[in-house]
């Protein structure tokens, strides 16, 4: 097997353009890297970074333009196409077998070099060698199914440099990572970078494009804005580039005083959906004109922490207070009437109905009230009219009321859930990830209708794995690890690395 | 006119019909295959189902089960559950009514068939409620439980027809043929145009269709139902009681299936025997599936398949070829269907995403004027 590094001095995409049914996805974009560069493709969902990602690792085929290969023009059929011209690609969703070991699944569709016997010796030795050149620690023997999430993912880097990448795409590395872990995936690819490879970083956080990249690239609406060295540039910059005008990224929080406890959790136990202990023994108090964030890494008890406040999870311990009564038996309907909104980390499996109407969707909570429905009958103009009355006043983007819901982009589908819960005027609000996979304009929206909440004396949980979005918007942050809270920090107190030290698990004990 | 031939709402409509003549062709060639000359053959067959008034009667006569069964299957689909247990639930609303009728023959006549006819719903509603409530509380696959309760069925009407319900006049006769005492004549069911077999059931059937098609999509129960069968999880998450309105989709499937079988015995047959299921708990669903699973679809999609069956017969009789060919024919339109649904959704989905790009594209939203979904 070829060790030796290939090398890809510059890549060039030019005048690219691709077009599926009614959307121009890539129109006339140029785009370039070179070795020994980290650059950053910016830009919101469906600005058309994945698209012109796949075109360059073969997934897709480029309608016009050209790809050029250390001026070379090429053709690249397909990711084996990609792979063999030295294009690694790491997904967001790792693509890893959990039963096999980190060597085992490096080795996978490779020849061995010692035909039908495997050569795992000589994998585990290689994989030592790029951990130690790399920064990228992880035991080759280690199960994948052991690992944790960012070890999982310098198992995909090295699966990428093992097959010679000398090109890599990252696909919003950073979406899965603690700050810790972030950071030590830049020292990574500051190294990677540092010994000539050409690096492609994908992300909407402008953070952490600003941290790493030499150069920065913006799309929007699937052309290129411009490309700009990493000088100078400021974040607002940047935001102004993706979304096409000023953007309010820190929004004013005003101390505001806190009122009565709306929502208690008085040590709540719950299991997962595998039937292990999810949520151990959680206390949390949310007042009334309060935000209350929830950080940690995916996976922590989230989701079930959501669930046991909306009733969709029985609880294995303790008692769930809404206003000071004891619903822990209360079924979700019945903790919806007496003022709960839950927007669902899951929004399309949880929270709407793919195949209904915007309208019919926008009714899923009320429609068994007057006046949607009187008796047995739903009544159609009062379910056409709050359709209508919703959709303009929550901006929701939708060609006409009677559009199947499915067909609309995330960020409007995530208004339309906003629009639904936040039009009752809930007491509790619990927002489960209210702004994942969501565009700039949308994400600002959304945060400046949950400030609005909290101005109007809701409490509320917001449940999120983005950090940024939590130091922005809460009064105190509690970190979930592992199904228990580490502590509770006020905002004025909270720093990222007090909170990603909590992220991981450290409690601090002084 | 390309684009009108790629839209979803045209090929709606047209690929059934290409489903319906794709399944032709096939059938031509195991006509061809059997030794018949397949268009005379179809020929007999279009003309003993649809050629004469007695011809239409008799394929209105076989449509009103199929439209009830397939009523039913609409709505369990509806409510994400998949009911193939119409046969056992025919029967076993046959079975009651007709042993409520005889038990109670000396009611005014248009109070016993009232009564019978619930009877017959309300058994059938128990048998799928066995399915119902397994699937609600222990999560039992309906398609496993409700094929195996068409078994049981079936053993309790042969166990019945040969013992407690058999006809007295049989056991004088010695002849024993497994049938039931007829019933009382003043409880039968209008004959329409006599000497035909039509009946009254037929209306019956119609005016259903309309109130499923209300159920469903006007009320309350029906958006329950609808939301269930549809995202469960959300379903819980707006408070309904999934478990219930899984049970309810079953039973009200049931409830439809045993109407069915009583409107054959007050109807038709006036008597229950061995085959008056006559296969309509498989065929209803063929007739379900063919009518897109909405209760008015239901209605041109029965009165096809009625007419089927009874050209079928008549084909086997002149052109000499076994009438379950017609089996397999309809067999063959069912897994058309299904396969050209794959085109409609694809068609549907297209233009889902152009019309979203095309609002994306200008600036202001634009709410349209509202209309009924």
């Amino acid at each position: 097997m070829s060790n030796e590094r290939r090398k890809i001095n510059s890549l060039e995409m030019i005048k690219i353009t691709k077009r599926f049914p009614g959307v121009l996805a890539n129109d006339q974009v140029t785009f370039d890297v070179k070795g020994g560069e980290i650059h950053a493709l910016l830009g919101e969902n469906g600005a058309g970074k994945s698209t012109l990602m796949r075109q360059l690792y073969g997934l897709y085929h480029p309608d016009a333009g050209e790809i050029r290969i250390d001026g070379q023009a090429v053709t690249i059929q397909s990711p084996t196409d990609a792979i063999a011209r030295g294009i690694g690609m790491i997904h967001q969703h790792f693509m890893l077998v959990d039963e096999l070991t980190v060597a085992e699944n490096v080795a996978l569709g490779m020849p061995s070099s010692r035909g039908p016997v495997l050569d795992l010796d000589r994998v585990e030795a290689r994989i030592q060698a790029l951990s130690q050149a790399y920064g990228l620690h992880v035991n080759p023997k280690a199960p994948v199914w052991t690992l944790a999430v960012g070890e999982r993912q310098r198992v995909e880097i090295i699966k990428a440099l093992y097959r010679g990448a000398a090109l890599l795409i990252l696909d919003e590395p950073t979406a899965v990572l603690t700050p810790q872990e972030a950071d030590d995936l830049f020292v990574t690819l500051k190294q990677m970078k540092e010994d000539g490879h050409a690096l492609i970083f994908i992300s909407h956080k402008l953070r952490e494009v600003v941290a790493i990249s030499d150069r920065i690239s913006v799309l929007r609406g699937g052309r290129l804005v411009d490309t700009v060295p990493n000088q100078g540039v400021t974040r607002a910059m940047l935001a102004r580039m993706m979304v096409g005008r000023d953007v309010l990224l820190e929004r004013a929080h005003k101390a505001l005083e806190t009122g009565v406890v709306r929502l208690a959790l008085r040590g709540v136990s719950a299991l997962n959906v595998t039937g292990q202990a999810a949520l151990r023994n959680v206390t949390l108090e949310v007042h009334a004109g309060e935000i209350l964030g929830v950080a940690g890494v995916s996976g922590n008890g989230q989701r079930e922490l959501a669930e046991v406040i909306a009733g969709l999870r029985p609880l294995a311990g303790g008692s769930v207070e809404l206003d000071g009564r004891n619903v822990s038996a209360w079924p979700p309907g019945k903790r919806t009437d007496a003022g709960l909104a839950y927007i669902p980390e899951e929004r399309m499996h949880d929270g709407i109905v793919q195949e209904f109407s915007v309208a019919q969707n926008l009714v899923l909570q009320d429609y068994d009230h007057p006046p949607i429905s009187r008796g047995l009958f739903l009544n159609f103009n009062a379910i056409a009219a709050r359709g209508r009355e919703l959709v303009s006043a929550f901006n929701i983007r939708t060609p006409s009321i009677d559009t199947p819901t499915r067909s609309l982009s995330g960020g409007n589908i995530q208004k339309l859930i906003l629009a639904r819960e936040l039009s009752r005027n809930p007491k509790v609000l619990v927002a489960a990830q209210p702004t994942r996979g969501v565009d700039i304009g949308a994400t600002e929206y959304i945060h400046q209708r949950l400030l609005e909440q909290r101005a109007q004396g809701a409490a509320t949980l917001l449940i999120s794995e983005d950090l940024d979005e939590i130091l922005a918007l809460a009064d105190r942050i509690a970190v979930i690890y592992e199904g228990r809270i580490m502590d509770i920090v006020p905002r004025k107190q909270a720093t990222a690395e007090r909170l990603g030290l909590l992220m991981a698990g450290v409690a601090e004990k002084e | 006119m390309a684009r009108f031939l790629r839209s979803p709402r045209f090929l709606e409509i047209a690929l059934p019909i290409a489903a319906v003549l794709a399944a032709f062709m096939i059938g031509g060639v195991l006509l061809w295959l059997l030794g018949a000359n397949p268009f005379e053959a179809y020929w007999v067959l279009l003309g003993g189902a649809f050629g004469s008034v007695s011809a239409l009667a008799a394929t209105l006569t076989k449509m009103t089960p199929l439209l009830l069964v397939a009523l039913g299957i609409c709505i369990s689909y509806r409510g994400g559950v998949i009911n193939i247990g119409g046969e056992g639930q025919i029967i076993v609303g046959a079975l009651a009514a007709t042993a409520f009728a005889l038990w109670l023959r000396d009611l005014p006549g248009w109070l016993l068939l009232t009564l019978t006819l619930l009877v017959g719903a309300l058994t059938g509603a128990a048998w799928g409620a066995i399915a119902g409530v397994l699937k609600a509380r222990l999560n039992v696959n309906e398609i496993l439980s409700t094929v195996m309760l068409n078994a049981i069925a079936l053993q309790l009407m042969n166990f019945l027809l040969r013992g407690p319900m058999l006809d007295p006049e049989q056991i004088a006769a010695g002849t024993n043929i497994a049938q039931s005492e007829a019933l009382p004549r003043t409880m039968w069911l209008l004959r329409l145009a006599p000497p035909t077999l039509l009946h009254a059931g037929i209306i019956l059937a119609l005016v259903l269709a309309v109130l499923v098609y209300l159920l469903l999509w006007r009320t309350t129960i029906g958006y329950r139902i609808r939301t269930v069968g549809l995202n469960p999880s959300a379903a819980r998450y707006a408070g309904m009681p999934v478990p219930f309105y899984v049970a309810l989709s079953l039973i009200l499937g049931g409830a439809f299936a045993g109407l069915a079988g009583a409107v054959e015995v007050a109807g038709v047959q006036h008597r229950m025997l061995e085959g008056l299921s006559g296969g309509y708990g498989f065929s209803g669903i063929v007739a379900a599936l063919f009518g897109k699973l909405h209760p008015l679809g239901a209605i041109p999609a029965a009165f096809l398949f009625g007419g089927l069956l009874v050209g079928a017969n008549k084909m086997q009789l002149t052109v000499q070829v076994p009438s379950a060919l017609i089996t397999a024919i309809n067999g063959l339109v069912v897994m058309f269907v299904v396969a050209s649904e794959v085109y409609v959704r694809r068609a549907r989905r297209r233009t889902g995403r152009e019309a979203a790009a095309a609002s994306l594209q200008s600036d202001a939203a634009p709410v349209t004027q509202a209309s009924t979904f």
